[in-house]
């Protein structure tokens, strides 16, 4: 059984920053790792990189045993296999709700119409979305919004699910409605990789916890360790910063 | 989708400038006052009687008209053949410099040097040299048709413009768009033909259509190489009449189709400012969202 990802000495620089240095992180099936660190420490470079949405300048990546990474290999055949779900949703606004879940599946996956639709309506009806098939994303609210790009994504039926900062778009009001989903998705034992601020969320959810700090990964294990006994000073001081906002 | 505000300020087409029905009237008045002064200066010039022979001649105007009007179909299928044309070919450009990588910097450099050149030259020169110069090769099968040579001219010509109308519709969709789509496994191919290009191409239908209205008037310019259309029928009469009247029916039919369609230019482009501005604001302002037509009037 080989890993859903497994990711090795991982580089990436934007100009002289250098925001990744080394990267080295293992994902076993239906694990839920969450990604937590200050705004600044690489998670959300370190999701893109996964997909190669952002070029990598060293290191492995390896997703259900294929490396994404090595060199002729068909990087859009491996990314369909993983699935991304951004800050912003990035929704295709010139498109009905159905036809963004249905793009991909239709246009990669070679799926007929009804097919699509019929997959992709049973996914926005098990996530409250039915009524919105018709709709253009503009007329959703942000959660709604965020629920369908989550949609979109598992239209595709992913090996893996990247997920950057989902709720950090949202008015307050919204977000349960997302994360919702999320545990809905861990429950089903979706392996899911999560860039997040939520630190309650990450403790209910993750069965690991990967703190980054400037570019490393600092700290890696159970929820309950990492959140009762930090073994690092810089994890004890982000966590208490972190209580003190008043978000733990 | 996070949407930017609009960036200029919004204002009417026409505005008259302060409020209320006293600031109607004061337009009025000052409108009515300017343009007297002029025809005042017009009329009462040395040289008015003579000009109002050879440019206002009711009688020459009446006769001239009907065959005049009749060469314009010439210049709407010089119109209609070359704006599809343009369309394609322009968007064909667009795309060719927007391709990524090392290997295809040769199609991008042509592409470029292309719409560089056909930019630069006055398009009456592009007219002449392709309408007397490739017919003056007698290369056998080669058409010398000036109609043929008149719409490859302006085909060259409009499509360097229209492609960097493409361009910049293509560059104003965020990055973060095509993204996604490749986040979702479709190519590069596919993500622009799915997700970029149908956002570009319904952002830059109000400038396309200012340089038709552009393409419309530059018809004429066919002239020059002996296709008889609505100038040249009119340089005709104008010869055989010793007047001038007939190009005043020739400008009489281009600000007739003109000008309807540069309103509804303007118009176009300020519903899709409202309609940019109501999804920045949020669904609340959606309700505002009226174009005007003609503008003017006190608001």
């Amino acid at each position: 059984m080989t890993a859903p990802l497994f990711v090795e000495g991982l580089h990436k620089s934007f100009g002289a920053l250098e925001v990744l240095k080394g990267i080295d992180l293992e994902v076993a099936e239906h694990e839920v790792v969450c990604l937590i660190g200050a705004s600044g420490s690489g998670k959300s470079t370190l999701l893109r990189c996964i997909n190669l949405i952002e070029p990598i300048d060293a290191g492995r990546v390896v997703v259900e045993g294929e490396e994404i990474t090595a060199a002729g290999v068909d990087v859009d055949r491996i990314r369909r296999r993983i699935g991304i779900v951004y800050q912003s949703f990035n929704l295709f606004p010139h498109m009905s709700v159905l036809d963004n879940v249905t793009l991909a599946p239709r246009r990669v996956l070679r799926r007929s119409r009804t097919e699509a639709e019929d997959a992709a309506t049973q996914l926005l009806d098990r996530f409250g979305l039915a009524d919105k098939r018709m709709d253009y994303p503009d007329r959703l609210s942000g959660g709604q919004q965020q629920r369908v790009a989550i949609v979109r994504a598992l239209a595709m039926q992913p090996d893996l699910l990247l997920l950057d900062e989902i709720t950090s778009a949202l008015d307050p009001e919204l977000i349960a409605e997302v994360l919702n989903v999320i545990r809905e998705l861990a429950a089903d034992g979706m392996t899911m990789v999560i860039a997040t601020h939520e630190m309650g969320f990450a403790r209910d959810i993750a069965s690991r916890i990967v703190f980054l700090d400037a570019g490393r990964i600092l700290e890696d294990g159970p929820p309950e360790r990492i959140f009762r006994e930090p073994r690092e000073v810089r994890t004890r001081e982000f966590l208490q910063r972190i209580i003190e906002a008043g978000r733990l | 989708m996070i949407d930017e505000p609009p960036r200029a300020s919004r204002e009417p087409v026409l505005r008259v400038g302060g409020s209320g029905r006293r600031a109607v009237a004061i337009a009025l008045v000052s409108t009515a006052v300017i343009f007297g002064l002029i025809g005042w200066v017009v009329v009462n010039s040395p040289g008015w009687d003579q000009v109002q022979r050879s440019f206002l001649d009711w009688d020459n105007f009446v006769e001239s008209a009907p065959r005049i009007i009749a060469r314009f179909e010439v210049n709407v299928r010089l119109f209609l053949i070359a704006e599809v044309l343009i369309l394609v070919f322009g968007l064909v450009l667009a795309v060719l410099r927007g391709l990524p990588g090392p290997v295809l910097y040769p199609i991008r450099l042509l592409a470029t040097v292309w719409v560089d050149i056909f930019r630069a030259l006055p398009g009456v020169l592009v007219i002449y040299v392709l309408g007397f110069g490739i017919p003056g090769l007698r290369i056998p099968g080669v058409p010398n048709d000036p109609f043929f040579w008149g719409v490859v001219a302006l085909t060259l010509v409009y499509s360097a413009y229209v492609s960097e109308v493409y361009r910049a519709g293509i560059e104003s969709v965020h990055p973060s768009q095509a993204a996604a789509a490749r986040s979702l496994g479709l190519t590069q191919v596919q993500a622009l033909r799915f997700v970029v290009l149908p956002q570009a191409v319904r952002r830059v239908i109000p400038p396309l259509l200012n340089d038709f209205i552009g393409l419309q008037k530059d018809t004429v310019l066919v002239s020059f190489i002996g296709v008889v259309e609505i100038f040249r029928q009119s340089q005709i009469r104008s010869s055989a009449t010793f007047n001038f009247t007939p190009y005043l029916v020739t400008a009489l039919v281009f600000l007739l189709i003109t000008i309807p369609l540069a309103r509804i230019t303007d118009w176009l482009v300020a519903r899709e400012r409202d309609k940019r501005y109501a999804t920045a604001v949020g669904a609340s302002a959606a309700g505002s969202r009226r174009g005007r037509l003609w503008g003017g009037g006190a608001r």
